[in-house]
């Protein structure tokens, strides 16, 4: 492999991580705040609204539906509203970070809907606020829920940006199909999917020690 | 069932002087959404006192509606009607800070101790602390003082999943009092635990009551819990409140067909089978009558078939018996049979000498 193409997936790889770390951090603070509402706002609990629920679950739901690839040049005006160009790894960012808010919104929701109801119950009797509850009862109760959630939302995250290469945001996947796809350049594919499988890999493991780490409902030996 | 239900012990006297009570329950009750559009009742008309520094017990069996009765009295659930007044104010009627604020002063303990699993022993205790807006170094200073109390010392920094049932019920009952509250409840608190775990946290929760004058109310579905620790009891069926009184009493004499089938799980007041199977509620020719005999506080101890024997030269026919203690006071039940034409005699003897009867049948 000539040192062109280790500089190139070197490169490449670097504005994958960029663009899925961004792209995960902004989600991250969009979608928490979101499924934690999701999770309480049903009727009957801690921040019952179950109109604004509804409302809200469906715009998650629609957001989810629509398939990658349209939701970036469907975004396009607003992208050019946000990043100040439609083109370009920064502008990528943009429907990354609209594709994955939804998911990682439900993902948390998930993992707090998880924490027993006797917690919030407790909480209550001795005259916790909801956010107090929310604060130091929900989220750290569910948080190896949500660091598993969010690995898988990061996961996700580095399937989408194959795709940004429409929009030219560079990564891994556009070098994949330019080189090794309309190129031919196998050894090239070969290279692209290999760094991707290792990049998994370590999110993966990462995700799934640290949550272990949190989750004292198991007794570690 | 024939009572026969004479002579009042004036050794109960002192108990007509009410003390004040700090949770008041007055004609409260509670209708719930059902699922078909029909109200579900789950309270009607529920009265009930709790005087200061007492230890009053809740029996009834799962659905009576004791769950909802002590989710009342901590505002966790509003009433349809009536007033829950707890140390002088209506919880009821409270606005959501208000009401937050006066939790402080009710702790609750669970059956299922509802601790946080992601946080150890101390931290748990500190969490009313925190929420309260304790800082750091008075958390720290109460938190000891709570795990020395319920014996907890060495095991502050583990987490729930490290201890064993009783143990967290302990770190349950250390954060139901963080908060120095005036009135603990306690929701079917030993319901989860083996009885010898049981019988240590009734212990404690004893001791709390003696040391700290905390008044307990309590719901469950023993009648363990009720004789080990309970001053008083209210007996609870179908949304209703059907026998309340001192529990020593209440289950001595007991009036309500619910409260008899509570004692009846009791050791020494079922009959026998062969007896139970004999059983017929009318006298025949050559039959026994059988009598249940309540042998109440200084009479328990009492030889009293042997002076039926001495005196009346009456033969009596044991079948069953226990000696058992109800509320710290020795309560004995004694089944015999006796010749019908001398029922009359044996009764009038029995009742003279302040012993409870009962005659509950007759066999051939």
């Amino acid at each position: 492999m000539s040192p062109e193409m280790i500089n190139l997936i070197a490169n490449s790889t670097g504005e994958t991580l960029y663009m899925v770390a961004v792209a995960a951090l902004i989600a991250t603070a969009f979608g928490l705040p979101l499924g934690v509402f999701l999770a309480t706002s049903g009727k009957g609990e801690l921040f019952a609204a179950p109109w604004v629920n509804r409302v809200i679950g469906v715009i998650v739901n629609a957001t989810r539906s629509t398939p990658f690839i349209i939701l970036v040049v469907a975004i396009i005006p607003f992208t050019r509203l946000i990043a100040g160009t439609s083109i370009g790894t920064n502008a990528a960012i943009v429907p990354l970070t609209i594709a994955a808010t939804p998911f990682i919104a439900r993902l948390i929701e998930g993992a707090i809907r998880e924490v027993d109801q006797g917690l919030i119950e407790a909480a209550r009797a001795f005259g916790a606020t909801p956010l107090q509850i929310v604060r130091k009862v929900l989220i750290p109760e569910a948080l190896p829920g949500i660091v598993l959630g969010l690995t898988l939302a990061v996961v996700s995250l580095l399937g989408f940006s194959a795709m940004v290469g429409a929009v030219g945001g560079g990564g891994l996947g556009d070098l994949g199909i330019r080189y090794g796809y309309q190129r031919f350049m196998p050894d090239m594919m070969l290279a692209v999917v290999v760094v991707l499988i290792v990049l998994v890999q370590a999110v993966q493991t990462i995700g799934d020690r640290l949550a272990r780490h949190l989750n004292k409902r198991i007794r570690h030996a | 069932m024939n009572a026969h239900l004479g002579y009042l012990g004036d050794q109960h006297a002192q108990r007509l002087v009410p003390a004040e009570s700090i949770v008041r329950l007055e004609k409260v009750s509670k209708t719930f959404p059902g699922r078909d559009g029909q109200p579900v009742t789950a309270l009607q008309e529920v009265s009930l006192a709790v005087p200061q520094g007492s230890i009053l017990g809740v029996i009834g069996r799962s659905g009576a509606g004791k769950s909802t009765l002590i989710r009342l009295v901590n505002g966790l659930e509003k009433p349809t009607a009536g007033k829950v007044i707890v140390d002088g104010s209506d919880i009821a009627a409270l606005p959501e800070a208000a009401l937050r604020h006066a939790r402080r002063s009710i702790g609750m303990i669970f059956q299922h101790f509802n601790l946080l699993s992601s946080r150890t022993a101390a931290q748990n205790i500190a969490l009313p602390l925190e929420v309260a807006g304790y800082d750091k170094a008075e958390i720290k200073a109460r938190v000891e003082e709570l795990l020395a109390l319920v014996g907890l010392t060495d095991k502050r920094n583990r987490y729930p999943s490290e201890l064993s049932g009783g143990q967290k019920q302990r770190v349950g009952i250390a954060r139901a009092l963080a908060t120095k509250p005036k009135v603990l409840l306690s929701d079917e608190a030993t319901s989860a635990l083996d009885p010898e775990t049981t019988r240590s946290i009734l212990d404690l929760l004893a001791r709390i009551n003696h040391e700290l004058g905390l008044t307990i109310l309590l719901i469950t579905h023993e009648m363990a819990v009720i004789r080990n620790i309970a001053r008083e009891v209210a007996v609870i069926e179908g949304g209703r409140i059907v026998e309340q009184g001192d529990v020593f009493e209440v289950f001595t004499r007991p009036q309500h067909e619910v409260t008899r089938s509570f004692l009846a799980d009791e050791s020494g007041r079922a009959l026998p089978p062969y007896v139970q199977n004999r059983l017929t509620p009318e006298a025949t020719p050559g039959s026994q009558a059988v009598i249940r005999i309540g042998f109440r506080g200084p009479h328990a101890t009492d030889p009293v078939l042997a002076r039926l024997a001495r005196d009346l030269n009456i033969e009596t026919n044991i079948l069953s018996g226990s000696v058992d203690e109800i509320a710290g006071r020795p309560f004995g039940t004694l089944v015999v049979g006796v010749p019908e034409q001398v029922l009359g005699t044996t009764l009038d003897f029995l009742n003279k000498h302040g012993l409870d009867t009962e005659v509950l049948g007759h066999v051939a």
